[in-house]
């Protein structure tokens, strides 16, 4: 149907959308697991010093949430390039991909941290365990089935968003699409593209939402 | 076991739940003893301030005035780390379990030794001692979605021992039980209370479960505590007005509130076999007429009462009564008051 050079075109921009995708939900992650820990753990603090850090780091996630993406992503190209020392290709993307998408994640994880039962983090307190280990032996392995779920939701908002940087040279399916099926108007090239994305999106989307039911033992043995 | 040392003691205990705008007493004016080795319950209803209290023997909640002597500890005077400490040798289990649900029972088990930084291969094998001790031996690999309440509060029961400690905090522990499991579960606890010697704090509304385990208790009331004593003491001569209400639970039936004349009797072990009411009509030619009877079980010694309406007539009402002071049974006058609560 295509020629061998649109098929091989099309297949790396495939690859680059799954590097861009899984790269920055990588790193993302990085940043926003631990964000949205902070975010539960400084909210129900005594201290009115904590309180406040909880208050700055809302209105800080709220703040970069509420910046639409494709904005983002222009205002942040100074930064890309100090970073990578390009805007454009793949690995530039991520840039913009990351800090978009960590505040975005450290939410998810918050609201699946607050999902665990409140009496479970009580009895780990009656124990005695500090703090540290309430996060990493309570939160954290009890929210695990949410927070897988809300893995396969950040991965599949990111692919989207990465598909978006196609607007400013980023790379990728999303790129192939707006430059050979929106300006040329290849439409077949489009349409495949943005059938790769769709099944990209229920590939991971399923996985995920298999991985948290194996994983959750309040419904599997 | 004749209890010596208080392993609890609160002094002149305050607590504030302070919002925005308005503050909420939670508790006021606790003075309280626990002794080493006792079974102590505090009763209440809902919203009394039962749970509090018991969250702020552990400091789970800190009191906003007064103090709690822990082991001699004034908790207050702690530092953050040798609070944990301290929490460490107080067991606690909770009326919802509050298990894991992301682990099984064995690891359950494992969680407190895992923080108080045993090691692993010890912690398993103290976690299959208790579970031995639960009764549960077989289910070391079940999730608490694979187990029934009862199941689940003995895991969590055993989860409460693995450190060793002192004192064992029941909050509504059995509450949500049926009453088999309920009866199951308290036996457990009185057998560990024998068996170890862990002195036992049971938070109930439930006058059944204090009978079954406690020897003494305290009435929480309106966030203060209306009484304090023992068992027996309590049940056949309540004081407060809430102690009456959990002494005679029938109090709030329409019966109970219709007529007057009403008196309480009460049979020890030894009269309960005695055909008492029978031999009173028989003997005195006049009906009675029996508005609550109860039989119960108080730590082991059987006890009965009953509320019994006498005859409008006055010569045969007196008789009656004459008849059954000569009785081996307590005889008391039962006040309209009671009558009258409901709850």
């Amino acid at each position: 149907m295509f020629s061998k050079e649109v098929t091989e075109m099309i297949s790396f921009g495939l690859l680059e959308t799954l590097y861009m995708t899984l790269t920055a939900t990588a790193l993302a992650y990085v940043i926003g697991l631990p964000l949205g820990v902070a975010l539960v753990v400084s909210e129900g603090s005594d201290s009115s010093f904590v309180k406040g850090i909880n208050t700055i780091l809302g209105i800080l996630v709220n703040l970069l949430r509420s910046v639409p993406f494709l904005i983002l992503l222009v205002a942040l190209i100074p930064f890309t390039r100090l970073v990578v020392g390009t805007s454009i290709g793949s690995t530039a993307t991520i840039v913009p991909l990351v800090i978009a998408s960590a505040p975005f994640i450290a939410r998810l994880v918050e609201s699946s941290i607050k999902e665990v039962d409140r009496g479970v983090i009580e009895a780990a307190q009656c124990m005695g365990a500090p703090m540290s280990k309430i996060i990493y032996k309570v939160m954290l392995p009890e929210a695990k089935p949410s927070l897988i779920v809300g893995a396969a939701i950040a991965v599949t908002t990111i692919l989207s968003y990465s598909a978006l940087a196609g607007f400013v040279g980023g790379g990728g399916l999303g790129d192939i699409a707006i430059r050979y099926g929106y300006y040329r108007y290849q439409k077949d090239i489009m349409l495949i593209t943005v059938a790769l994305l769709v099944v990209i999106v229920q590939i991971l989307q399923e996985i995920g939402m298999k991985v948290a039911r194996i994983g959750d033992r309040r419904i599997n043995q | 076991m004749a209890p010596i040392r208080p392993i609890i003691s609160i002094r002149d205990l305050e607590k504030i739940y302070t919002g925005k705008n308005s503050s909420v007493k939670a508790l006021e004016q606790i003075d309280l003893d626990i002794y080493e080795g006792e079974v102590f319950g505090i009763i209440g209803q809902s919203g009394a301030g039962k749970s509090t209290l018991v969250r702020c023997m552990n400091f789970l909640e800190r009191p906003t005035q007064g103090t709690v002597y822990f082991d001699g500890k004034d908790l207050s005077k702690l530092s953050k780390k040798e609070l944990l400490t301290v929490r460490q040798s107080m067991g606690m289990i909770f009326q919802q379990f509050n298990l894991l649900m992301q682990r099984n029972a064995i690891d359950n088990i494992c969680f407190p030794l895992e923080i108080v930084g045993m090691d692993k291969k010890q912690a398993k094998e103290r976690a299959y001692e208790l579970l031995e001790v639960v009764g549960l031996s077989d289910k070391a690999k079940a999730y608490p979605a694979q187990l029934s309440g009862g199941q689940q509060q003995r895991v969590a029961i055993a989860r409460a021992l693995a450190t060793g400690p002192k004192v064992l905090l029941c909050d509504e522990a059995t509450s949500a039980l049926d009453p088999a499991t309920t009866h199951s579960i308290l036996g457990l606890l009185k057998q560990i209370n024998k068996n170890l010697g862990l002195t036992i704090v049971v938070i109930t509304h439930e006058m059944s479960v204090i009978e079954e385990i406690c020897q003494r208790i305290a009435i929480i009331d309106n966030n203060r505590i209306v009484e304090i004593g023992n068992v027996i003491d309590i049940f056949t001569n309540p004081q407060s007005q809430t102690a009456k209400s959990f002494a005679y639970p029938g109090g709030n039936k329409p019966g109970m509130s219709i007529g007057s004349r009403l008196w309480q009797i009460i049979f020890d072990g030894n009269s309960s076999y005695e055909p008492i009411i029978a031999k009173t009509v028989l003997e005195c030619k006049a009906p009675v007429n029996i508005m609550f009877a109860d039989t119960k079980n108080i730590d082991g010694k059987a006890f009965g009462q009953m509320i019994i309406q006498l005859p409008e007539d006055e010569n045969l009402s007196s008789r009656v009564l004459a008849y059954l002071r000569t009785q081996d049974i307590i005889v008391k006058e039962v006040e309209a008051s009671v009558q009258q609560r409901s709850d």
